[in-house]
C-alpha cells in the first residue's frame, strides 16, 4: 500500500455482549465513526472476536478496498493480535490496525451511560485520527544461531547447561571462582530428603567437565558485553590457574605449600593452603594456586615446593595471570545465583563478635563431613561439644524498618534450612536440647510440612517470638532474650551455639552484571523478570534469560526448574534459527540529525550511536523512543508510534468542549496495564479522561503536552511505572526529569501547575489507577469550580 | 577555639562536677566553652505527639539564642539536652509548615531559620579534636584503670540523633583508650536507667542499677563513666537503695566522662569532685595514684 | 476508662502517634528490648496486640506508664513502628482528660534537693496533663 493513498478506513464496535452494549450506546457510536473523515465503513457487531466479525472485516477490507481498519473493543492487550492476524489474512500489513479500548477503559469502569458513550466517541475518533496516519512495516528476521553463554556455574548454571548441551548446543559456562558447584557444593545434606548434597551434584558437576559441548571457563568474569540476540559478542577475562590439565589430583603439593589463609569456601572457619582445591570432588579436577596469598608473583618465585613435590610437572608459573577471551554467542543465561545475608553487616545478634553465635551457612560447613571439623559437630570457641543448640529465625529478613540493614522480603528458604539442620543435630548429638525461635514457619513445598512435623515429633522446640539479643556468659555460652508470645511471659535461656538462619540476597555482583547486559532488576535487588506470572525466566531483553537464585531466594529445587526452564526457552529462540522483531524501532532522518550525540546518551540499550549522523542498530533497539522525545531537532521517527499519530490523537480527544477532558499518557508496560486492571476490576472513576498509550513514558515529547494546552485540555496527566520498574530500565526517570522542566514552562505560560501531574503506576495496580485519576480529576473540578483563586496562585 | 555550650539545668546544680571538669579539660585542650546567653530548659524530653507543637517551643527558643549570638553550632553536656535539642531542631527540618506556626507563635522572638547543628561534647573530641590529639595531649595515662562506659539512652537512640551505632556504639570506648585505661564491654551499656522513674518508683531504678552496676562489676570494671546528670544520679546515689535490696552488692563509682578527661590530662580532681558523688571515687583514684599532681 | 469504641481508639493512637500499629508481626523485639518488661502487666507487644484487637482496656494497663521512652523497642523493630510513640499516644489520651499520675507536691523535701531536676521536669511531662 502506499503512503499517499487516500485512507479508507472500516470501524467495528464491539458489543461483547452486554460488556459495552450494557453501558455504551454502540450504534450511536457507529453512527458517529460513520460520519469521521476517511471512515467508509461503520459497523457495530455482537462479538467483534468472533470468526465471523473476522471474516466479515477480510471481506470488506477486500470489497471496500479499505486500507485501515479500526475495532473498537476490548483491550489490545487482548485482542490485538487476533485482529492483526485477520488484517494479514486480508492481505493488509498488520501494523495498519488500531484498536479502541471501549471495555476496560470505558464501560467497564463508569456507569453514567451518556458520559461512556460520549468518551466511547473519544475513543474511536482518537484511533480513526491515528489510524489514517498509520504505516505498513515489514517486521525484520534475524538469524539466531546455537551457542549460548551462561553466567555462573552454581546448581542453577549448571543444570541450564548441561539441558542446552544435551540438546546439541554450545555452552560456554563462566564461572568467576576456581571451582564450579555455587552454594550447593558447600551444603551438607538438603531438605526435605536429607540426601547428600555432594552426593547428588557432584555427577552433575564431572558431566559439565567432560561434556563435548561445554567450554566451562572458572576464575573468570564477563567484563563486557554487546550486540543482541543472535550476535552478542562477549569479553571474558580469565584469571590463571598456574595449574595445568597434566594435574592428577594427587594432592602431593598441598601438604608442602607453607602458606595458610581463612578458607572461604569453609566460611573462614578453617584454613586452607595456597595452592588447593574447594572438596575432594570438586571440579575442575585441576588443583588452583591463590596467586594473592601464594608467595611467588609473577616473575619472582621464591618458593618451589610444590613445583618440587609435582611428580606430574603440572605446576606453571609462567601462565599469563591473567587473559581476555572473546566470545559469539547467541542468547545468554544470567545463573550468578545469591549471596547469604552477612549478619555481621547489621551487628545482628553479636555476629562477628561472639564466636558461638553462627550462620546457618556456617553451619553447613561445620557439620559437612568435608569441613574443617571432618563433620564433627563442635561450637567454635571451643571445640566443646554443643548441647543446647538454638535457631533465630528471620534473621535480615522481613526487615521494613529502612533504618536497620536487613531485607524486607522473607527468603521462602530459612524455615526449611533450620528445620533441616535441627534434624541432622538430633542425629549426631541425640540428647541435645535443640530450640528454633520464629515468628512464622514458612513450610510451603512438597514434602515440607511433613519434615517440620518430623521436626516437631523429634523434640525440636518451636518457641514463638523473636530474640531481641543475644549476651555471652563468661563460658562462652549465650544467653537469649526474648517473649515467648504465645505465653505473653519474658525469656532468658541459655544456648551453648547459636544459629542464625539467614535469608538469600542479591549477590554483590548484581549492579556489575546488570550494566553489562542492560536487563533490570526490581527493588529488591534482583533480575527483574519479563512478567512475574507467564514470562518468569524470559527478560525484557530478548534472548536474555534468568536461573536460579539470580531472580529471586530459591532452593535448589527451584533453582533447577528454572534454571531447565530458562534453558528451554534459550533453546526454542535457537532451534527457530531465526526471530521476527516487533516493527517499534526508531528511525532517523539523516538529513535532519545534527549528530548532537544525545540519543546516544540517553539509550539504555545502545542501540543508537553517532557514525557522522546517528544510526540505529534495529536488533538492538526496543523501541521506547527515549531518543525521539530527547531529539533537539526532531530527527527521529518512532515506528507505529510517530510524533504526528501521537499529536493526531490529542487533536482528536479535544475536538469537543475540551475544557472538560483531561488527557492521560500512559506507558504500554506498567500503567497502560494498571488502567485495564482498573477495568476487570470494575474500579469505577471519572469519566473525564483520555488515555493515550505510549510504549513508555521517556517517549513523552514536550511538544505532546503542550498541544494539549493549546488545545484548551482541562489537564495533562503522565503516568508511567515506578521509579525503578521501567520495562525499559530508565525511561521513567526520563519522564519524570521531562515532566520537572515542563511545569516551569508551564508556569511561565500562565498555566498553573495543578493542571499537569506526573504519577507511577504498576500494571498490578488498579486501585491506584483510578484514586489518581479520579484525585486528578478533583483537583481539576476544584481550579475551574475557583478560577479567581487560580489566578491569585499565579500572581504570587 | 572558643566553642558556644548549652549547659542545662542540671549542671547548675546537682551536676556540677560535670560541667567544672569539662570547662578545665576543654581549656587544657585549648578549647574555651563559651556558654549561651538567655538560656533556658531544653525541655528534657521531646514531644513525641503529632500534634504536640507546644513542647518544641522550648528547644527551639534556644536555637534561636544560638541564631542570635550569630553561630551555627551548639554544643552540649548533657546527654538529655543533646537528644532534645537536635531532636527538635531535626523535626522543624521535616515539618516547615509546623515550622511556620511556631515561628507564628513567638511574635517576640526573630524566626528560628533552620540553621544550627547541635553536638554533643563527645562529637567535638572524636571529630574536629579528634581522639589521636587527645591521646597527644593524655599527661597521666590511666594505665590499668577499668572503665565501663555507660551510653544509656539519649546519646545513641532513635537513630536519627545517635552520635554513634545503637547497637555497638564505640565512640566512648575509643575515648577510654585514647586515655590510656581499658573499655571494660557489657551488654548493659545501652540500656535504661530508669530516667525520672526515680521521683516515683526508686525500686525501679535501684532494679535498673542493680542490673547495671553488677554486671559492669561481673566484667572487671571499677569505675563506670556516663554523660547525663540523670543516669549519673541513679547510678550513682540509688547505690544507697540498692545496697539495702541487695545482699552484697559492691558499690561502684560512677564519674562524668569530662572528668576522666580532666584526670588522664594532669589536673587536680579537687577542682571538681564534689560531696555530690554517692560513691566516693578518691579511694579508687588513689589506689590508682591518680589524685596526685 | 475512656468512652472510647475500639475503632475511636485506633484511630486516636495512629493519629497522635503517627506510626502504623496495624503493620506489627508480633515478633516480640519490642519486649524483649523492654528493660521494663518485667514491671508491666502487658509486654509492650502485646500492647500492639490489645490496639489491633480494638481493646479499649489497654489503657488501664500500667506498661504505659511504665515505659519511660528510652526507644529501645523502636530501635529493633522491624516494622518500623516507633513504638515509643505509642505509648504517648495511650498516655495523653488518658492525661488530656484529666488523669494525671503524678502530684509534684507530694514528692519529699529531701528529694526535691536531691534528685537533678530534669527528673522532675521529664516526669511531669509524661505524667501531668
Amino acid at each position: 500500500m502506499s503512503e499517499r493513498e487516500e485512507p479508507r478506513v472500516g470501524v467495528y464496535v464491539c458489543h461483547c455482549g452486554t460488556n459495552i452494549a450494557g453501558v455504551v450506546d454502540v450504534e450511536e457510536v457507529a453512527k458517529a465513526a460513520q460520519a469521521l473523515p476517511g471512515v467508509v465503513v461503520a459497523k457495530h457487531t455482537m462479538y467483534a472476536c468472533s470468526e465471523a466479525t473476522q471474516r466479515e472485516i477480510i471481506n470488506d477490507v477486500q470489497q471496500e478496498k479499505l486500507n485501515r481498519v479500526v475495532v473498537a473493543a476490548c483491550s489490545p492487550k487482548m485482542h490485538e493480535p487476533t485482529f492483526r492476524a485477520a488484517l494479514e489474512r486480508a492481505g493488509l500489513n498488520k501494523y495498519l490496525f488500531e484498536m479502541a479500548n471501549i471495555r476496560e477503559q470505558d464501560s467497564w469502569v463508569h456507569k453514567d451511560g451518556h458520559k461512556a458513550t460520549e468518551k466511547a466517541k473519544d475513543l474511536v475518533r482518537m484511533a480513526v485520527a491515528r489510524a489514517r496516519l498509520l504505516r505498513a512495516y515489514e517486521e525484520r528476521e534475524l538469524p539466531v544461531g546455537e551457542r549460548v553463554l551462561v553466567v555462573g556455574g552454581g546448581i542453577a548454571g549448571i543444570q541450564a547447561a548441561l539441558d542446552l548441551a544435551d540438546s546439541g548446543y554450545k555452552v560456554f559456562l563462566v564461572e568467576k571462582e576456581p571451582f564450579i558447584g555455587g552454594h550447593m557444593a558447600q551444603l551438607d545434606k538438603t531438605f526435605p530428603t536429607l540426601d547428600c548434597s555432594t552426593c547428588i551434584l557432584a555427577p552433575k558437576m564431572a558431566e559439565v567437565a567432560r561434556h563435548k559441548n561445554i567450554t566451562l571457563l572458572t576464575n573468570a568474569e564477563v567484563t563486557e558485553v554487546t550486540g543482541f540476540v543472535g550476535n552478542f559478542k562477549v569479553k571474558v577475562r580469565q584469571k590463571a590457574r598456574f595449574v595445568t590439565s597434566e594435574c592428577t589430583a594427587c594432592n602431593e603439593c598441598v601438604p608442602v605449600c607453607p602458606v595458610a589463609v581463612p578458607d572461604e569456601f569453609n566460611m573462614g572457619l578453617g584454613l586452607r593452603k595456597a595452592i588447593y582445591k574447594s572438596l575432594p570432588q570438586a571440579v575442575p579436577a585441576e588443583y588452583a594456586i591463590d596467586i594473592e596469598n601464594c608467595l611467588n608473583k609473577p616473575n619472582l618465585l621464591v618458593c618451589e615446593k610444590c613445583l618440587e613435590a609435582c611428580s606430574p610437572k603440572a605446576i606453571d608459573f609462567e601462565q599469563p595471570r591473567e587473559k581476555e577471551l572473546e566470545l559469539a554467542v547467541d542468547t545468554v543465561i544470567i545463573a550468578i545465583g545469591a549471596d547469604p545475608y552477612d549478619p555481621s553487616k547489621g551487628q545482628d545478634y553479636g555476629y562477628g563478635k561472639y564466636e558461638n553465635v553462627i550462620t546457618t551457612i556456617d553451619f553447613e560447613r561445620i557439620i559437612a563431613p568435608t569441613g574443617p571439623t571432618n563433620g564433627k559437630l563442635l561450637r567454635p570457641s571451643d571445640l566443646g561439644k554443643p548441647q543446647r543448640i538454638a535457631f533465630i529465625q528471620c534473621v535480615g529478613s522481613r526487615i521494613a524498618n529502612p533504618e536497620l540493614v536487613g531485607n524486607p522480603y522473607c527468603s521462602g528458604i530459612c524455615c526449611m534450612v533450620s528445620i533441616k539442620q535441627a534434624l541432622l543435630i538430633r542425629e549426631k548429638l541425640p540428647e541435645a536440647e535443640i530450640t528454633i525461635y520464629y515468628i512464622d514457619i514458612r513450610a510451603k513445598g512438597k514434602g515440607f510440612e511433613e519434615m517440620y512435623r518430623r521436626a516437631r515429633l523429634a523434640g525440636i522446640r518451636f518457641i514463638k517470638g523473636l530474640p531481641a539479643e543475644v549476651l555471652e556468659n563468661d563460658d562462652g555460652s549465650l544467653t537469649l532474650v526474648g517473649e515467648n508470645i504465645l505465653l505473653g511471659e519474658l525469656y532468658e535461656h541459655r544456648h551453648d551455639l547459636v544459629i542464625l538462619s539467614v535469608g538469600l540476597e542479591a549477590r554483590k555482583e548484581s549492579e556489575k552484571v546488570q550494566k553489562l547486559l542492560g536487563v533490570a532488576r526490581s527493588s529488591d535487588g534482583f533480575f527483574a523478570e519479563k512478567h512475574p506470572k507467564l514470562e518468569p525466566v524470559d527478560t525484557a531483553t530478548t534472548g536474555i534469560f534468568l536461573a536460579g537464585a539470580a531472580e529471586s531466594p530459591k532452593d535448589i529445587r527451584e533453582s533447577s526448574t528454572q534454571a531447565k526452564a530458562a534453558a528451554s526457552r534459550a533453546a526454542r529462540l535457537m532451534k527457530e534459527g531465526k526471530i521476527r522483531i516487533e516493527a517499534l524501532t526508531a528511525e532517523v532522518r539523516e538529513e535532519m540529525c545534527v549528530a548532537c550525540g544525545i540519543c546516544e546518551s540517553v539509550c539504555p540499550f545502545n542501540a543508537i550511536h553517532v557514525d557522522g549522523t546517528s544510526k540505529v542498530t534495529e536488533a538492538a533497539c526496543q523501541g521506547c523512543g527515549v531518543c525521539a522525545a530527547s531529539c533537539p531537532v526532531g530527527a527521529i521517527t518512532m515506528h507505529n508510534f510517530t510524533d504526528e499519530q501521537i499529536l493526531a490523537q490529542v487533536e482528536a480527544a479535544l475536538a469537543e468542549r475540551p475544557e472538560e477532558k483531561a488527557i492521560v499518557f500512559t506507558c504500554n508496560w506498567c500503567s497502560y496495564a494498571g488502567a485495564d486492571m482498573a477495568g476487570t476490576s470494575r474500579l469505577e472513576y471519572d469519566p473525564s479522561v483520555r488515555l493515550i498509550r505510549l510504549m513508555c513514558s521517556g517517549r513523552l515529547n514536550p511538544k505532546f503536552v503542550l498541544r494539549a494546552f493549546e488545545l484548551g485540555a482541562a489537564g495533562v496527566l503522565v503516568t508511567g511505572c515506578h521509579p525503578g520498574e521501567c520495562h525499559y530500565q530508565s525511561g521513567n526517570y526520563r519522564a519524570l526529569s521531562r515532566f520537572q522542566l515542563l511545569q516551569g514552562l508551564l508556569r511561565s505560560l500562565g498555566i498553573a501547575e495543578e493542571r499537569f501531574g506526573l504519577e507511577w503506576v504498576s500494571a498490578a495496580e488498579g486501585e491506584r489507577f483510578s484514586q489518581v485519576v479520579n484525585a486528578f480529576a478533583d483537583r481539576l473540578r476544584r481550579l475551574r469550580a475557583a478560577p479567581e483563586e487560580q489566578e491569585m496562585v499565579e500572581v504570587h | 577555639m572558643k566553642v558556644l555550650y548549652y549547659p542545662g539545668c542540671s549542671l547548675k546544680t546537682v551536676a556540677e562536677s560535670f560541667e567544672r571538669s569539662a570547662k578545665l579539660a576543654m581549656a587544657a585542650l585549648g578549647v574555651e566553652l563559651v556558654e549561651l546567653e538567655r538560656w533556658n530548659c531544653c525541655g528534657t524530653v521531646s514531644a513525641l505527639t503529632t500534634d504536640d507543637l507546644m513542647h518544641q517551643l522550648a528547644p527551639i527558643r534556644n536555637l534561636i539564642r544560638v541564631q542570635e549570638a550569630g553561630e551555627e553550632r551548639l554544643v552540649t553536656l548533657c546527654a538529655m539536652c543533646y537528644n532534645t535539642l537536635k531532636r527538635a531542631d531535626l523535626w522543624v527540618a521535616q515539618h516547615p509548615e509546623e515550622l511556620a506556626k511556631i515561628n507564628a507563635f513567638l511574635d517576640e522572638e526573630p524566626d528560628y531559620r533552620g540553621k544550627v547543628r547541635v553536638l554533643h561534647l563527645l562529637e567535638l573530641l572524636r571529630d574536629e579534636l579528634g581522639f589521636a590529639t587527645v591521646k597527644e595531649r593524655v599527661v597521666r595515662p590511666l594505665t590499668g584503670l577499668r572503665v565501663i562506659p555507660y551510653y544509656g539512652c539519649l546519646l545513641l537512640r532513635p537513630r536519627e540523633v545517635g552520635l554513634d551505632s545503637a547497637e555497638n556504639p564505640r565512640i566512648l570506648e575509643d575515648l577510654i583508650v585514647a586515655l590510656g585505661a581499658e573499655p571494660v564491654d557489657t551488654p548493659y551499656k545501652t540500656q535504661c536507667c530508669g530516667s525520672y522513674h526515680t521521683t516515683t518508683h526508686k525500686e525501679i531504678v535501684a532494679k535498673r542499677a542493680h542490673a547495671i552496676l553488677s554486671s559492669a562489676r561481673e566484667h572487671g570494671g571499677e569505675v563506670l563513666i556516663s554523660s547525663c546528670p540523670l543516669c549519673s544520679f541513679n547510678l550513682d546515689n540509688r547505690q544507697r537503695l540498692v545496697r539495702e535490696l541487695y545482699d552484697g552488692f559492691a558499690p561502684v563509682p560512677v564519674l562524668y566522662f569530662t572528668e576522666l578527661l580532666g584526670l588522664a590530662l594532669g589536673l587536680d580532681p579537687q577542682a571538681w569532685i564534689s560531696e555530690q558523688h554517692y560513691v566516693d571515687p578518691r579511694p579508687l583514684l588513689e589506689e590508682h595514684q591518680l589524685l596526685k599532681r | 476508662m475512656l468512652e472510647l469504641s475500639s475503632k475511636e481508639l485506633q484511630r486516636a493512637v495512629e493519629e497522635l502517634s503517627g506510626q502504623k500499629v496495624f503493620a506489627c508481626y508480633q515478633c516480640g523485639k519490642c519486649s524483649a528490648s523492654c528493660p521494663f518488661a518485667a514491671e508491666m502487666d502487658l509486654t509492650p507487644r502485646q500492647v500492639l496486640e490489645y490496639i489491633m484487637d480494638g481493646r479499649v482496656e489497654v489503657l488501664n494497663s500500667n506498661t504505659i506508664w511504665i515505659c519511660a521512652s528510652c526507644f529501645s523497642c523502636m530501635a529493633r523493630c522491624p516494622n518500623g513502628i516507633d513504638i515509643s510513640k505509642v505509648m504517648e499516644a495511650l498516655r495523653q489520651l488518658l492525661l488530656r482528660s484529666g488523669r494525671d499520675q503524678l502530684d509534684l507536691l507530694k514528692i519529699p523535701e529531701a528529694d526535691l534537693k536531691e534528685i537533678p531536676q530534669i527528673a522532675f521536669i521529664a516526669g511531669a511531662r509524661k505524667l501531668i496533663g
